[in-house]
C-alpha cells in the first residue's frame, strides 16, 4: 500500500458531548481514520492536523492519546493469548488514572467498577478471567471493546465498524451500552458503513466518506436518505457537479 | 535451601550434590503408603527387584554416547514408584546441586519413575548450580507409565553460566495414560535435552512442552523423538523460545510413525520470540511416517512481538515498554499453564516473571494463569 494516498479531505469538528457518524461505502477510507486519530503505524500522515483539547493530537504516540481520553474501538479486536483481560485492563486504567494524577485502583475497587460497568453491556464475568478477546465470540469481541470504554470512561471514543459481525440482538445491546455512555463532554465519533447501527446510536451529525474525502454532512435524517438511495447518488451527483 | 525456587512446596524431596543423595536436606515418607521414593542407593537394598527389572533398560546407550557414559558412571539418582491406582497430591522433588566448588567437576545422575496403573503425580528435576568452576552433568531419567497413568514430569534447568548440561528424558507410555513431559531451560552456558518418548498403548495422550530462556552465549538445545508405536494415540510438542543477546535455541522434534500407528494425532510447535538481533534459532521439524492414516502437523515460528497486539495494548494506554513485556510473559505463560499442578505451577510463573524482569528491570505486574485441571 505504499504511496497510496487514502485520506485527501477531512474537515471535522467533535463538539463536547456530541455524537458524529461518519458512513461511507468500503474503500472510502474509514477505518484508516480511524487508525490515524489512534495513533496506529504503518500511515504517513502528509498534511493536516488533529486537534484534540488543544494539543497536536498527531504528535502523541499511541498510549498519550489514549491518557489524554482518546479510545478506539476496534473494528477487529486483537486477540492477546497469555494476558489476563482483568490484568490488562486494571492496568490500562491504572496507568491513565497515574497520568491524569488520580489515585490507582486497587484490586477491590477496579472488581466494583467492573460489576458495575459490566452491567451495562450483558457481557459474561467469566470472560474476564481469559486472555485478552481468546475465545470470545464475534459478538463477545464486539461488547468487550465497548465493556472496555465503560470503564475507561473516554472523552472521545472513535467507534470502528463496531455494528460488523453484530446480530440484531448484539447489536441493541452494544448501542445500549454505548448510549449509556454519553453524556456532557463524552464525544463520539461512530463509524458505520450501515444505517442499521444509527436507528439505534442516533447521531447529532452525519458526514459522508468517499475515496478519502467528506463529501457530505447533515443531520441524522442524512443517514436515512443514504439507507433510502445508496452511495451511488451521491457520487453521481459528485460528478454532476464537477 | 529455603530460597530454592519450590523449596517451600511441601512433599517428598530428595536432594543430590554433585551426584551424591544428601540425606539431611531430604525429606521422603510424605506420600501414601506404598509408594516409594528413595535414592538408588538405597534402593539397592529395599527394591533391587524393581532395579533390576527396570533400571537402564529403556534408554539406549548404544543410541547416544552420553547415556552410554551415564551407564557407566551415575553414582546416585532416583528411584520414584508408585504403584496402581495410588495418588500424591504433592510434587516429588528432585533437586540436583553442582557444587562447583570443583574445575570440571561431572555429576552422572540416573533417575528411574515407575508409575503404576491409573496412578497420579508429578515430578520435578531441578538442576542448579553454585560458584563459577565448569562444571558438567549429565543425567537420564527413564519412566515407564502404565496404563491411565495421570503425571507431569517437569526439568527445571537453572545451572551456572558455566555449567554444560547433558540430559536425556526417555519414556515409555501405556495404553490411555495423559502424560505431560516438561522442560524448561533457562541456565548452563550450554545445554542439552532428549526426549525419547515411545507411545505404546491406544487412547494415550503425551503432550511435550517446553520453554528456553536465554541470553549471553548459551546455546538451549532440545532434541525430541516421539515414536507412535500404536494406533490412536496422540502426541503434542509445543515450544516456546525466547532469546535474547547472542544465544542460540534449537529445536529438533522427530514425529516417527511405526507400520501400523493409524489414527495418529501428531503436533508440534515451535515458536520462537527473538529479542536482539544476534540471537539465532535452528528448527526442524521432522516427520517419518510408515502409516497411511495418520494426521501429523508441525509449524514453526521466529520472529518479534507482534505489532498488532502491541498496537492494541498501547492504545489503550500501557507504555511501549509495559506492553512488549506483558507480551513476552505472555509467551512464556502459554507452557506455563500447560503444568496440571496449580502450586508448581504458580510458582514456575513466579519464578519467569522475576526472571525476565532482572533482565528487564521494568516493572510489571503478574502473568495471569488459567483454571487447573488436576489437584
Amino acid at each position: 500500500m505504499a504511496g497510496k494516498a487514502i485520506l485527501k479531505g477531512i474537515s471535522l469538528t467533535i463538539g463536547p458531548g456530541e455524537v458524529h457518524a461518519v458512513m461511507g461505502p468500503n474503500g472510502s477510507g474509514k477505518s484508516t481514520l480511524a487508525a490515524v486519530l489512534a495513533g496506529r503505524e504503518g500511515y504517513d500522515i502528509t498534511a493536516g492536523e488533529v486537534r484534540y483539547l488543544g494539543q497536536d493530537l498527531l504528535d502523541l504516540d499511541p498510549e498519550e492519546r489514549a491518557r489524554a481520553g482518546l479510545f478506539l474501538a476496534f473494528q477487529y479486536p486483537v486477540e492477546i493469548p497469555g494476558v489476563n483481560s482483568t490484568y490488562f485492563l486494571k492496568s490500562a486504567l491504572n496507568e491513565q488514572r497515574k497520568h491524569r494524577g488520580l489515585a490507582e485502583l486497587d484490586a477491590m475497587e477496579f472488581l466494583k467498577l467492573v460489576k458495575e460497568k459490566i452491567k451495562l453491556l450483558d457481557l459474561n464475568e467469566d470472560l474476564l478471567k481469559r486472555a485478552v478477546n481468546v475465545g470470545f465470540s464475534g459478538g463477545e469481541k464486539k461488547r468487550n471493546e465497548i465493556f472496555q470504554m465503560a470503564v475507561l470512561d473516554p472523552t472521545l471514543a472513535v467507534l470502528d465498524e463496531t455494528d460488523s459481525g453484530l446480530d440484531i440482538d448484539a447489536l441493541r445491546v452494544v448501542s445500549e451500552g454505548v448510549n449509556k455512555l454519553r453524556g456532557p463532554g463524552k464525544a463520539q465519533l461512530v463509524i458505520t458503513h450501515y444505517q442499521r447501527l444509527l436507528n439505534h446510536i442516533v447521531p447529532d451529525y452525519v458526514h459522508v466518506l468517499m475515496e478519502g474525502r467528506i463529501v457530505r454532512s447533515g443531520g441524522k435524517e442524512l443517514a436515512l436518505e443514504l439507507e433510502d438511495r445508496g452511495y451511488d447518488w451521491i457520487s453521481r451527483e459528485l460528478q454532476l457537479a464537477a | 535451601m529455603d530460597t530454592r525456587p519450590f523449596a517451600r512446596l511441601p512433599g517428598d524431596r530428595l536432594v543430590f550434590l554433585d551426584g551424591h543423595f544428601v540425606p539431611g536436606l531430604s525429606r521422603v515418607g510424605t506420600g501414601p503408603e506404598g509408594c516409594v521414593v528413595a535414592s538408588l542407593g538405597a534402593a539397592f537394598q529395599t527394591h533391587a527387584g524393581l532395579l533390576e527389572k527396570h533400571l537402564t533398560r529403556y534408554a539406549r546407550g548404544s543410541a547416544n554416547p552420553f547415556t552410554a557414559l551415564n551407564d557407566a558412571y551415575f553414582t546416585d539418582g532416583a528411584l520414584i514408584h508408585v504403584p496402581a491406582g495410588q495418588v500424591i497430591e504433592h510434587p516429588v522433588q528432585l533437586v540436583f546441586v553442582a557444587s562447583g566448588e570443583e574445575e570440571g567437576r561431572a555429576q552422572h545422575v540416573r533417575n528411574l519413575i515407575l508409575a503404576g496403573a491409573g496412578s497420579q503425580f508429578t515430578v520435578v528435576e531441578h538442576y542448579l548450580g553454585r560458584g563459577n568452576a565448569t562444571t558438567v552433568t549429565n543425567a537420564v531419567t527413564e519412566l515407564v507409565a502404565a496404563e491411565q497413568v495421570v503425571m507431569d514430569h517437569l526439568k527445571f534447568q537453572d545451572e551456572t553460566r558455566a555449567a554444560y548440561h547433558f540430559a536425556a528424558v526417555h519414556a515409555e507410555l501405556g495404553r490411555a495414560s495423559q502424560v505431560n513431559l516438561h522442560s524448561f531451560a533457562l541456565g548452563s552456558r550450554l545445554s542439552r535435552h532428549n526426549i525419547h518418548t515411545a507411545l505404546n498403548g491406544e487412547g494415550l495422550e503425551c503432550v511435550l512442552n517446553g520453554l528456553y530462556l536465554t541470553d549471553g552465549d548459551q546455546l538451549a538445545d532440545h532434541y525430541m523423538v516421539v515414536e507412535h508405536a500404536q494406533p490412536h494415540t496422540a502426541s503434542h510438542e509445543y515450544f516456546n523460545g525466547i532469546l535474547e543477546g547472542r544465544s542460540r535455541g534449537v529445536f529438533h522434534g522427530r514425529i516417527l510413525v511405526r507400520p501400523g500407528a493409524q489414527k495418529t494425532d501428531a503436533k508440534q510447535t515451535n515458536k520462537n520470540l527473538l529479542l536482539s538481533d544476534d540471537a539465532t534459532v535452528n528448527t526442524k521439524p521432522q516427520l517419518e511416517i510408515y502409516a497411511d492414516d495418520v494426521k501429523c502437523t508441525h509449524g514453526a515460528t521466529v520472529g518479534q512481538l507482534p505489532p498488532e497486539q502491541i498496537f492494541y495494548l498501547r492504545s489503550r494506554g500501557l507504555p511501549l515498554d509495559t506492553a512488549q513485556r506483558m507480551l513476552i510473559h505472555a509467551f512464556a505463560g502459554e507452557i506455563i499453564d500447560r503444568v496440571r499442578c496449580a502450586p508448581l505451577r504458580e510458582e514456575l510463573d513466579r519464578l519467569l516473571w522475576d526472571r525476565l524482569e532482572q533482565d528487564a528491570q521494568i516493572q510489571v505486574g503478574p502473568h495471569a494463569s488459567s483454571s487447573c485441571r488436576t489437584n
